[in-house]
């Protein structure tokens, strides 16, 4: 399955990451390497089937929408690479 | 009395309540064997000896007053699950000096049965591998021999087992990393059913997928860490509560049962060309004893088992690349800082992950990605039902599964540099349960003419770990291979 570099630059733009320019070209290699592979899916005929999105066979059972006490805001804190006044701080979102 | 590390868990149990030793001997031999293997192993990331020390000496302290199963006996906790204030790096640098302010409920359901975390183990990064190798913090070595990896991704628990360093530790499966290591070390290893393990405090890879798991060096010592840890939290919506017969007592009153009757069935798309004769050899002689057993063994067809593959290899890394955009650089973690928050988001997450996490990350964006999303999640997911199916199907015929466990023994460090899919590969044979999410338990079978130990896989339907741990049992009782251990 072949892959442009710029679908590798825009998968890289959907998912946030800066690559460098042998980073490119290294994983569109191996990605196009991957995708050859799971082709092979396309070979079933899936027509009649349902999806299946987990590995449970268990209904989940809903709970009751109740406030409860959770961590304290000192302790969601104590990792921030910065913080200040009570908040993460970031720099600008806009320009 | 044989050294301290020697024990078992059940060893170490029945030890200390009857006062032949005490917990801080325990720990103290435990953190003394550690110092001395890990510059050649490096199984772990974090050694918590002051905290394991303190809490041994609580221990003994307090004495045997209410009888905890797991009272004063060390263990091992896979980098992947939180433990509050230890560092959870999750073998990432993108975590680095991250301390987590809560306990994953599985580990502190053995903690509140009176284990003693004495470490974090390495892991491939975010548990993404076959190998320990794309652990940000270095490879992790297997004792049987130093220059071939552990398995993984759970492969520094898998060692700390197999090398005598703790009784018992706790990893994770999503497509085989408890299977596969516990079979390239030696060490009896279970992946329970999907949701019967809170995944809550678990760093999510794979949602639908994730399980914890356990290792130990018998059935015995494993079917008492999973009964503990088992169970429905408030804290997990995909956790399940099912009524089970105490695996470990019934272990305990199976002594001298047979399995006559059981019916097991055996895949013939699990001895496939281009694996290794020996680990073909030693599968078959091993289902040939549990024949002699008494159990009724057949031929049986999972006939999708080769999509599998391609199927998690979609899913699995389509479900990472949303977990993992959690991680930003905005609340925990290193950030790398620029001028706007669209920098810091590109920066930290492409400086900060490693290789194949990015590859997993950019793979599972594209699968999820507009007018791909059919072609590949959606056919992936429909394919997964076809898998889950088989199983289905096979639990209809057989009451167990016996399959091998990998293609291959464990292979030399660097085996794979370089070609992610023929790393994949290497998980053939655990990804299929992973997708049905039925619990399948991995244990010493013999040796190839290397030396390496060979494992094999059992597999049952949703709920059925008891029968593991029974045919497990049974097996061990009339064999040796879980005895043996490396010379290091």
């Amino acid at each position: 399955m072949p892959l442009s570099l710029e679908e590798v630059e825009h998968i890289a733009q959907l998912a946030r990451l800066e690559l460098t320019d042998q980073q490119k070209t290294r994983y569109r290699e191996q990605l196009e390497a991957i995708l050859d592979h799971v082709a092979k899916l396309q070979e079933l005929d899936t027509e009649d089937v349902a999806p299946t999105a987990s590995g449970s066979v268990v209904e989940m059972p809903l709970r009751p929408d109740e406030p409860r006490p959770g961590l304290s805001q000192d302790e969601l804190l104590k990792n921030a690479p910065k913080q200040e006044g009570g908040q993460f701080k970031i720099p600008p979102v806009f320009d | 009395m044989p050294s301290f590390t020697e024990l078992s868990l059940i060893e170490m149990q029945t030890g200390l309540r009857e006062g032949r030793f005490s917990s801080h001997e325990l720990v103290e031999a435990a953190l003394e064997r550690i110092a001395a293997l890990e510059p050649s192993l490096h199984a772990f990331l974090h050694i918590a000896a002051d905290s394991a020390l303190k809490q041994a000496d609580e221990a003994d302290h307090k004495g045997m007053a209410g009888p905890l199963p797991l009272h004063g006996i060390p263990i091992a906790i896979k980098d992947v699950l939180t433990v509050d204030s230890m560092p959870a790096t999750a073998g990432s640098k993108i975590l680095e000096g991250f301390r987590p302010p809560y306990t994953a409920t599985a580990v502190k359901r053995l903690q509140d049965a009176g284990a003693i975390v004495i470490g974090k183990t390495n892991t491939d990064e975010f548990a993404m591998g076959s190998s320990t190798e794309h652990s940000a913090y270095g490879v992790t070595h297997n004792p049987w021999d130093p220059s071939r990896v552990p398995g993984g991704s759970s492969g520094g628990s898998a060692v700390a087992v197999a090398a005598r360093l703790v009784p018992a530790a706790l990893g994770t499966d999503t497509g085989g990393s408890v299977r596969q290591p516990a079979s390239f070390c030696g060490v009896t290893g279970l992946k329970p059913t999907y949701g019967r393990v809170s995944r809550y405090g678990l760093i999510a890879f794979g949602s639908s997928l994730d399980c914890i798991g356990a290792f130990g060096r018998s059935s015995e010592d494993v079917a008492l860490i999973f009964e503990i840890m088992a169970g429905w939290d408030a804290l997990d919506a995909t956790s399940v509560e099912k009524p089970m017969v105490s695996p470990s007592t019934s272990l305990h009153s199976a002594q001298g049962e047979s399995i006559r009757g059981m019916r097991i069935g055996v895949p013939q798309e699990y001895f496939i060309e281009g694996m290794q004769a020996e680990v073909q050899t030693r599968t078959r002689a091993a289902i040939a004893q549990l024949e002699d057993l008494g159990a009724e063994v057949s031929e049986i067809s999972l006939p999708h088992t080769e999509y599998a593959l391609p199927v998690y290899y979609i899913l699995a890394p389509a479900e990472a690349s949303a977990n993992l955009a959690r991680f930003d650089g905005v609340r925990y973690g290193p950030r790398a800082e620029a001028d706007s928050l669209r920098e810091v988001f590109f920066k930290t997450r492409g400086q900060k992950f490693g290789p194949e996490v990015t590859r997993r990350i950019m793979l599972g964006t594209y699968a999820l990605s507009a007018g791909y999303y059919d072609a590949y999640y959606g056919q992936a997911q429909k394919a997964r039902t076809l898998i889950k199916q088989d199983f289905e199907n096979a639990f209809e015929q057989v009451d167990l599964i016996a399959c091998p466990a990998t293609p291959t023994t464990a292979f030399e460090i660097g085996a794979h540099k370089g070609d992610p899919l023929a790393m994949y590969l290497e998980d053939v044979f655990t990804l299929p349960a992973s997708l049905a999410g039925v619990p399948g338990i991995s244990f010493p079978v013999g040796f190839d003419n290397q030396g390496l130990p060979i494992g094999m896989q059992l597999l049952a339907p949703h709920f059925g770990e008891d029968l593991l741990f029974k045919v497990t049992h049974i097996y061990q009782q009339v064999t040796d291979w879980h005895k043996r251990k490396p010379e290091i």
